[in-house]
């Protein structure tokens, strides 16, 4: 064995129970760091998750982001226009048809068509203005989550009627509709319908559940007063990461404006950031603290074998050997550490993601816990450092030891 | 007890090349408020295969000039030279490079490390220097342990033995890296008489039958008398230099 790998491991098995409490702390650290790691990435994921289920990957609207160039910009280098009132279009994604079969030629995932209508809901005397959606019932369990959502009747119960509705439940506790209830719908030009509640749905997102209603996508055009209306096409994607690629895609070759899902969403994500700063803070606070306990040790080694040090200067060992033997005790305090520390982390992790969590209105769920081999490779590097420069200070003082004041204390 | 010889000596004391060990106006002061002198511009030679003892009462210098010999410490003025190499203007590494491949040290105390056994710290100054395969090393240490009646005691730690027996250990420690220089800080200070001659016996042997040159600092005069060569210091300046008449 390696001169100084063998001094060292013999320093550190005769103080096993400093080395130990060293050790633990360490182990603590790491073990900690993980557990809050994987606790917040996967409280992080989990609450993405449930974002990116509750919205389309990417939302194609009939908008455009820019108002159309006119005929004088496109053809001089510069034009000034004045008082020009933008002509408006008519509403909707031309030939919608062909606009989702082109788009789901080359996307990986599916597509699903909707009319949105602003209307107001109206019964027993109560109304609510509410965002009627026009959906179709066999496209839309392959975008939405939507069929999980119904707490009663089904999707399918849209054909059962005419003008059938499915109400987000608060909104139908609002107005006070309960299922088979039958209530007018109106919009602002003046359309007028009478439809009936065939299904509840809760979201969990209060918002939608507040004002949202499902319906037919031809009840949506009737009550656009438009036919063949489509005004928005929903995308789900294989790999939600992709989103915003894709969004850019179908942007440049439609030339709509496609919303991803992280587009939509920029400030939460913005608050991930800090989520993440606050996380590593805290991470690197306890690693920090822990290799307080393995400066303490190796001071106390040092101190405790300066005179073994005076010895191996005396027989010619240089100070750079004295000064590894010590750093190297550190770095196995560090590593040893580390690794009970893989060993704490992971039984925390396992320990913490078997807590319940009961919520009335959904399943059971467990406290999400994000599994990486990165938490464990960054607690351990920065344990691993933290206890080497914790080990330099004194390794540095130790080599520089005098043996001739040593050897003559001795004497 | 005698040691194994092993082979002729590799040193003579040849004419012509430079002198193993040679101090040219060596002058220690220790700093302070009021500067003590512990060595005072000391000229010496000392050859090859040569038993010389460094008298003197206590508070003469006699450690303190050990230690600027051994290159353990460094002369406020004045020059050691190794084989007629220079010393001062090394590095601390070069230094200690110089202890470990030249130098045997033997001091009052045994200095053994507590934790490692006999042969570890045998083997040590061995390890450290890194000439010799593994094997070799071991082989090497079992040798002089063997040479030094120690062979049963190689696997035992140091606090197992007796006074005597680590001092025989430190004795084969010095020896490891085959330094033709071997220097003793009071090498029988801590021993009993009988514990003592052995000792004693042991540092002649390496001059006569290993061809080492050997300086011991030792206040026993009894011992000092039986030395081949004795260098007397007072108030850290030399102040005999005598060589015994051998019949």
């Amino acid at each position: 064995m390696n001169l100084v790998l063998d001094v060292a491991l013999t320093h550190v098995r005769a103080r096993a129970r400093q080395t130990l409490v060293a050790v633990a702390g360490v182990a603590t650290g790491v073990g900690f760091s993980i557990m809050m790691a994987a606790l917040l990435q996967g409280s992080q994921e989990d609450f993405i998750r449930q974002l990116v289920n509750a919205m389309p990957h990417v939302a194609v609207s009939d908008e455009r982001r820019a108002p159309p160039p006119q005929p004088a910009e496109e053809v001089y280098d510069a034009a000034r226009i004045h008082g020009l009132k933008p002509e408006a279009r008519r509403r909707g994604i031309k030939n919608p048809l062909a606009t989702m079969a082109s788009i789901e030629a080359w996307v990986p995932g599916a597509v699903a068509p909707s009319v949105k209508v602003q209307g107001i809901l109206r019964y027993a005397s109560r109304d609510v203005a509410t965002s009627i959606v026009g959906i179709d019932p066999n496209r839309e369990p392959l975008v939405s989550e939507l069929p999980k959502q119904i707490r009663q009747g089904s999707l399918g119960a849209l054909y059962t009627a005419t003008n059938a509705l499915i109400l987000g439940d608060r909104l139908a506790e609002k107005i006070g509709a309960r299922l088979g209830s039958k209530l007018t719908v109106q919009t602002s030009d003046g359309i007028r319908l009478t439809a009936q509640v065939v299904g509840l749905f809760r979201s969990g997102v209060r918002q939608v559940d507040d004002t949202t209603a499902y319906a037919l996508v031809k009840t949506g055009q009737i009550l656009a007063g438009q036919t063949g209306l489509v005004n928005e096409l929903r995308l789900r994607l294989d790999d939600a990461l992709a989103a915003p690629a894709a969004a850019a895609r179908i942007e440049r070759e439609t030339g709509y404006k496609s919303v991803a899902w992280q587009e939509a969403s920029e400030d939460l994500l913005n608050a991930f950031v800090v989520r993440n700063v606050i996380m590593y803070t805290v991470v690197g606070a306890i690693l920090l603290v822990a290799s307080f306990g393995t400066y303490n040790i190796i001071s106390t080694i040092t101190h405790e074998k300066a005179r073994d040090i005076a010895i191996m200067k005396s027989l010619g060992l240089p100070e750079r050997t004295v000064r590894r033997i010590f750093v190297l005790e550190a770095g196995v305090i560090g590593v040893v550490g580390a690794l009970f520390g893989f060993v704490l982390g992971y039984a925390l992790c396992v320990a913490v993601g078997s807590i319940e969590i009961t919520n009335p209105f959904t399943d059971v769920t467990h406290i999400p816990i994000s599994w990486s081999p990165r938490h464990y490779a960054m607690a351990a590097a920065v344990a691993v450092v933290s206890s080497l420069v914790a080990g330099l200070l004194p390794a540095r003082r130790a080599a520089r030891v005098h043996p001739v004041e040593i050897i003559r204390g001795a004497t | 007890m005698t040691v194994m010889a092993e082979g002729p000596p590799r040193e003579t004391a040849a004419a012509g090349g430079p002198p193993l060990l040679e101090a040219r106006g060596v002058t220690r002061v220790l700093p302070g408020i009021v500067p003590t002198t512990l060595v005072h511009d000391v000229d010496l030679i000392i050859g090859a295969n040569e038993l010389v003892a460094i008298t003197g009462p206590s508070g003469s210098g006699k450690s303190s000039l050990l230690y600027l010999l051994g290159l353990l410490d460094l002369p406020t003025a004045g020059e050691v030279l190794i084989r007629g190499q220079a010393t001062a203007a090394m590095s601390e590494e070069e230094r200690a490079h110089t202890r470990l491949a030249t130098l045997g040290f033997v001091f009052q105390f045994h200095f053994l490390l507590p934790e490692f056994s006999v042969l570890a710290n045998v083997t040590l100054p061995m390890r450290a220097l890194g000439a010799l395969p593994p094997k070799a090393m071991r082989d090497r240490a079992m040798e002089l342990l063997g040479a030094l009646g120690l062979a049963d005691h190689a696997g035992k730690r140091p606090d197992q033995l007796s006074g005597g027996q680590r001092q025989r250990v430190a004795v084969a420690r010095a020896l490891a890296n085959d330094p033709p220089l071997v220097l003793a800080d009071e090498p029988t200070g801590s021993l009993d008489s009988q514990a003592s001659e052995q000792v004693f016996e042991i540092l002649r042997d390496l001059v006569r039958a290993r061809g080492k040159t050997v300086i011991a600092v030792t206040h026993d005069l009894e011992i000092a008398r039986r030395m081949d060569r004795r260098i007397a210091l007072m108030d850290g300046a030399v102040v005999g230099d005598t060589i015994r008449e051998t019949s």
